[in-house]
């Protein structure tokens, strides 16, 4: 089977296979596969005979569940006010320059999404930004450059395996 | 009984049940509250904010469409506020819409237009949000095309396409500035599960969803004097086309219809009633056959229920959603499609016709007939069976490009060969008819006595209930049928595509035990089509239903197998019912498709 | 009226309470109509924003005939500025879970969900940890009341609590018409309480110390205390718990760092106060002196003289564009006209009056709008515009 099918059988099989089940189901897929491809939502339209469309419709209303493809490690910036205000636009250039991929992008080999995402709730902590579910806060761009070095020695470690 | 309760509307008081929404109220003292979201279809959404009215005392205005009255409530309609925020509310709209009316299908026939020109929205203040965003037109299906530009977001047609039909092609997608109608991974509506059916462009109010138009394409074969343009008109166009050319809903036009056609410039005007009976004929016996390799032969590839073909809206959603009961459809072309393959065989050899010389046009009260005869399959007759289908709504604007005054029109009668009918062709255009038109025949050919319902009135498979059951018990059938002696002959008759699902889970659960059930895509049948004229509502549908009736009950000949250019045919042509010629030219067969 | 000038820090929601099992266990043995009248008298209003009495709220789902019924702890915080929800959960959230099972006995429901923003996911582990624990002297103490996490996924607007039952019943987060209520008509069309994180910590001190002890803090029509989100051009951003009926002059004085402009009083969705207005506004819901009222959950951000209001209004402005779940007219097409119209006016493409006929638009937003947030989208435009017009043009 299908690894992604499979994938969905089993949370389907965790959370149910109700309307009211979509939404745990949806964020397991991009768990584990950081978006939510057409293949992965037909196939859990199917398992949870919902129509697709509905499936579509309800996917893209959330920001956290991307339907385009996404990098291992997806950095999300926040640009609501504070973070602004507090240097956000140095953070992304640092990211920027480090990554070479502009926001929006992901990186050609795959591993990190760059992407500004509304508030994240650190205000007093400004700037913020999550990397999948880490959250980082009181941004600089030295503190950013050392947090995705780590991040870049990770992927190359997981690279040797 | 719960106690009214007093409210008054612009200082009127008046009494009404308690849950009434204001909307309702307001209509009940006279007083026209705008309304776009709206529709007597479909669930309440409460969300363009038309209809926002002043409750006395508060501060935020509040949505006649979603809100019931309260005791004692004062409610303003036309305050000061009401009118400046309403005013606020079509200005948005507008900015959002591609107001570019001139060169709109929908001119003349739009909801927002009409706001606009109602409220004198003459300036453009604000800033105009339509060209800035990058709308696409989907023109890829047969039958509909959209177009985001002039979409208001009024989820009118997702409500149609989930709660009417639950088809679930459409959806609301996206958030905020983003959010938009569209379909799964907003591919065409050619590549989803769209059933083509059209009653999403019935309930928009505006242009972003209309049928692809063949007006220009039917224009130039009538010009072309080396083409034979032949032209049949489908049972439910009689009773909407009058709509839109100003008569009352319910009005019945056939003669004028006919006239106004002749007028066009047709060569032949003829009907699809005729290939109505004579698909009563060929399904009648197909049905009749199957009790028997069922009940007598106990032949398992042979499936019942059997249901009706007719509907390729119909056709379309059960390929999609229920696969796996195909051969319980009947092998019956559609009407129109008999009719295709009949206009360039037996018409073009009665006439001496070059067949590659006809072009033939449909009038349907239907989006997806468009889709039907562009089905690879319908070519039986060498030659593309139908060529073009034209709306109710397409015709009557033909009629007005002509010029013609259509209710100074003299009747006339449609052409022969294929323009004879019974009644029993006409009830074709109303949910239940193919039902009754069946059974009169069928039953008539199993006993030969009439069908047991007083003036050969069917009433239980009549009315706008969602599925409705009648039951006809055989008895002292003629020797040949002796096998049907003491059967309950089940039927069910479902219209609208959610009922026609629910119909299909019962069987699919086994809760259900029919023999023949007719299936209807569109609410209250063909009459309620996407093709018709709109606005159509409950009212207007049972209007075109008593108007159908009508034709019926007027009729001199009201059974199918009375039709004497159908007995002539058999005669002539086809041989017998269920023959070689007809399974060649009348039958066809259907197509897996995805449902996801 | 009496209006409290002094600013005074209180220290209930995050006091260390070991005792949330003795509180649970006294006070699911008391009747619900006395629970309820204990919450009625301590005048607790919803801490997340609207301000509606939590007394009443139990009250109205407790008379609700219904098998099933359903405690939802609102932890959808994604006003910006406001971020003590979370804290309260990493912290105390036993207080949470404790607050959620006495409303379970209070209205008759047996299941309880937290909707914690998508933006939170990591304080998952801890807080299924503390379910565990309470779930399991719950079963000690025979009380069946079972209490999941939901997980949202990035929407600001299923902090409105009709579009996040909609939201946990798999849908797109959109707002319902109301009437009806979620006290009759809530989460899969059942009766609900949905409160918000705070809002049920503070029933926890309430229980615990009784309705007076609560009553005794703030002033009239805004009792208790109330957490606030400090954050901006501040020299101690954080989360702090004062008495309610304070003025912003008071406030400012406490955390400004000097050159304070502006502050924003309740998020994006909330109004700015410029500074000559400082000491005549009062923080609460009805704090009269100006009429500002506090629209969401404590959100307090400083502008100092560097800040560019027009930057601000943009910055709140785009948040609206994006996050508005797009549904009804006044809010998704409202709020891309005030976006366009005050980048237009900035770049002379539209002249200074274009302004006055925003406002007007605003105001209509403010009456029309579909829900609770579609109505306040427009607040901080309105404010901005009226106190720092010039800012807008130049």
């Amino acid at each position: 089977m299908n690894p992604v099918t499979e994938l969905i059988k089993n949370l389907a099989d965790q959370h149910g296979r109700s309307r009211h089940n979509l939404l745990p189901i949806l964020q397991g897929v991009v768990e584990q596969e950081k978006y939510l491809s057409e293949f992965s939502m037909t196939e859990i339209a199917r398992e949870l005979d919902l129509p697709a469309a509905e499936v579509y419709g309800t996917a893209t209303f959330y920001s956290f569940l991307e339907h385009k493809k996404m990098g291992k490690y997806i950095i999300r910036v926040c640009k609501t006010i504070t973070c602004s205000m507090k240097g956000k636009n140095q953070i992304i250039l640092a990211i920027e320059d480090m990554l070479k991929i502009n926001a929006g992008e992901t990186t050609p080999d795959g591993n990190f999404s760059l992407l500004q995402t509304n508030c994240l709730g650190f205000c007093h902590k400004a700037p913020a930004m999550l990397i999948n579910n880490e959250i980082y806060t009181e941004l600089t761009p030295e503190k950013v450059r050392e947090i995705l070095s780590t991040y870049l020695k990770k992927k190359g470690e997981s690279n040797d395996n | 009984m719960t106690k009214n309760i007093k409210i008054s509307i612009n200082g009127v008081v008046v009494e009404i049940e308690p849950g009434t929404t204001i909307l309702d109220a307001a209509s009940k003292v006279g007083v026209i509250i705008p309304t776009l979201c709206y529709h007597k279809d479909l669930c309440v959404a409460g969300n363009c904010r038309v209809c926002i009215t002043e409750i006395v005392g508060q501060k935020r205005l509040t949505a006649a469409c979603a809100t019931p009255c309260e005791e004692g409530m004062e409610i303003l309609t036309n305050s000061l506020r009401v009118r400046n925020s309403r005013k606020h509310i079509i200005e948005l709209l507008l900015s959002e819409h591609n107001a570019d009316c001139t060169r709109c299908y929908k001119n003349g026939n739009c909801e927002l237009q009409f706001l606009a020109s109602e409220y004198k929205i003459m300036t453009q203040d604000f800033i105009r949000l339509a060209p800035l965003k990058k709308y696409s037109i989907d023109m890829y299906s047969p039958s509909i095309v959209k177009d985001d530009s002039k979409c208001i977001r009024c989820q009118r047609c997702v409500r149609t396409c989930v709660e009417l039909q639950g088809v679930n092609a459409l959806t609301v997608a996206h958030k905020g500035d983003q959010m938009k109608i569209t379909t799964f991974f907003e591919k065409s509506m050619n590549d989803v599960v769209c059933t083509n059916c059209g009653q999403c462009i019935n309930h928009c109010p505006t242009g972003a969803l209309v049928e692809k138009n063949y007006i220009e394409e039917v224009w130039d074969a009538i010009a072309d004097k080396t083409k034979h343009v032949v032209v049949q008109t489908a049972p439910a166009v009689r009773v909407g086309l009058g709509e839109e050319l100003g008569f009352e809903a319910g009005t019945r036009v056939t003669g004028k219809m006919v006239a106004a056609l002749k007028r066009l410039g047709f060569d032949a005007v003829m009907d699809t009633d005729f290939t109505a009976d004579l698909t009563i004929m060929e399904e009648g016996t197909e049905l009749l056959t199957r009790l028997k390799k069922v009940l007598v032969d106990h032949d398992e590839e042979v499936k019942l229920p059997m249901a009706t073909s007719c509907s390729p809206g119909w056709i379309k959603y059960i390929e999609h959603m229920f696969p796996d009961y195909l051969n319980h459809l009947s092998t019956c072309k559609s009407p129109q499609q008999m009719f295709g393959a009949l206009a360039k065989t037996y018409y073009a050899k009665a006439r001496n016709l070059d067949p590659e010389k006809i072009i033939s046009v449909s009038i349907m009260p239907c989006t997806a007939k468009k889709f039907e005869a562009a089905r690879p399959e319908m070519h039986d007759s060498g030659y593309r069976d139908v060529d073009y289908v034209l709306t109710t709504r397409e015709l009557a604007i033909m009629i007005k490009q002509a010029g013609i005054d259509f209710m100074k029109l003299d009747d006339m009668h449609y052409d022969r060969l294929m323009g004879e009918s019974t009644g029993a062709g006409v009830i074709f255009g109303a949910t239940g008819g193919v039902m009754e038109a069946a059974l009169r025949t069928a039953y008539e050919l199993v006993t030969g006595r009439e069908v047991p319902f007083e003036n050969l009135n069917i009433a239980p498979v009549r009315g706008m209930e969602g599925v409705k059951e009648a039951s006809v018990k055989i008895e002292n059938p003629l020797k040949e049928w002796a096998f049907l002696d003491g059967v309950e002959l089940k039927c069910a008759v479902a219209h609208g595509l959610v009922n026609a699902g629910k119909v299909m889970e019962s069987i699919r659960s086994g809760s259900a035990s029919y023999h023949f059930i007719e299936f209807m895509a569109c609410p209250g049948g063909c009459l309620g089509g996407g093709g018709q004229p709109i606005p159509t509502s409950p009212e207007i549908r049972q209007k075109r239903a008593e108007a159908i009736y009508a034709e019926d009950e007027g009729m001199q000949l009201r059974k199918s197998h009375q039709n004497p250019e159908i007995i002539k045919i058999y005669k002539d042509f086809l041989d017998h019912p269920l023959s070689e010629k007809s399974h060649h030219l009348l039958h066809t067969h259907y197509k897996t498709r995805e449902r996801f | 009226m009496t209006t409290n000038y002094q600013l005074k820090r209180v220290d209930f929601i995050f006091k260390n309470e070991n005792d949330w099992e003795e509180v649970l266990s006294k006070n699911i043995e008391r009747p619900s109509q006395e629970l309820i009248n204990e919450l009625i008298s301590s005048e607790l209003k919803g801490r997340g924003g609207a301000g509606f009495p939590t007394g009443l709220k139990w009250k109205l789902s407790a008379e609700a005939v219904d098998e099933i019924k359903y405690v939802i702890c609102n932890a959808d915080e994604g006003e910006p500025g406001t971020f003590k929800d979370r804290e309260i959960l990493s912290r105390v959230p036993f207080k949470v879970l404790t607050a959620m099972a006495v409303c379970g006995h209070v209205i008759g429901a047996k299941e309880g969900y937290i909707y914690l923003r998508g933006e939170y996911f990591f304080l998952q582990p801890e807080l299924n940890k503390a379910i565990s624990e309470f779930e399991y002297y719950c079963k000690e103490i025979n009380l069946d009341f079972k209490i999941k996490i939901f997980m949202g996924s990035g929407a600001y607007i299923c902090g409105e609590e009709t579009a996040l039952f909609e939201s946990m019943e798999g849908k797109r987060g959109e707002p319902r018409n109301k009437p009806p209520y979620p006290s009759s008509y809530g989460y899969m069309g059942k009766p609900t309480v949905i409160n918000n994180v705070e809002t049920l910590a503070h029933t926890f001190t309430i229980f615990k110390y009784g309705a007076k002890r609560f009553y005794d803090l703030g002033v009239q029509y805004s009792r208790g205390s109330k957490l606030f989100s400090v954050s901006g051009d501040t020299p101690k951003p954080g989360i702090y718990e004062l008495e309610l009926g304070m003025s912003l002059a008071d406030f400012v004085d406490e955390f400004g760092d000097g050159d304070t402009k502006a502050v924003q009083v309740g998020g994006a969705s909330g109004f700015l106060v410029p500074r000559k207005r400082f000491s005549e506004t009062a923080i609460g819901f009805q704090g009269k002196l100006t009429g500002i009222s506090l629209p969401t959950g404590g959100s307090m951000m400083l502008f100092n003289s560097s800040r560019s209001m027009f930057n601000v209004l943009d910055n709140y402005l785009e948040f609206f564009r994006e996050e508005s779940c797009g549904q009804c007219t006044p809010c998704r097409v409202g709020c891309q006209q005030l976006l366009k119209g005050i980048k237009a006016v900035k770049r002379g493409e539209k002249n200074a009056q274009y302004l006055d006929k925003l406002m007007r638009l605003a105001e209509t937003m403010q009456y029309t709008a579909k829900c609770g947030l579609g109505q306040s989208v427009a607040n901080s435009f309105s404010s901005i515009v009226e106190n720092f017009r010039e800012e807008m043009i130049y």
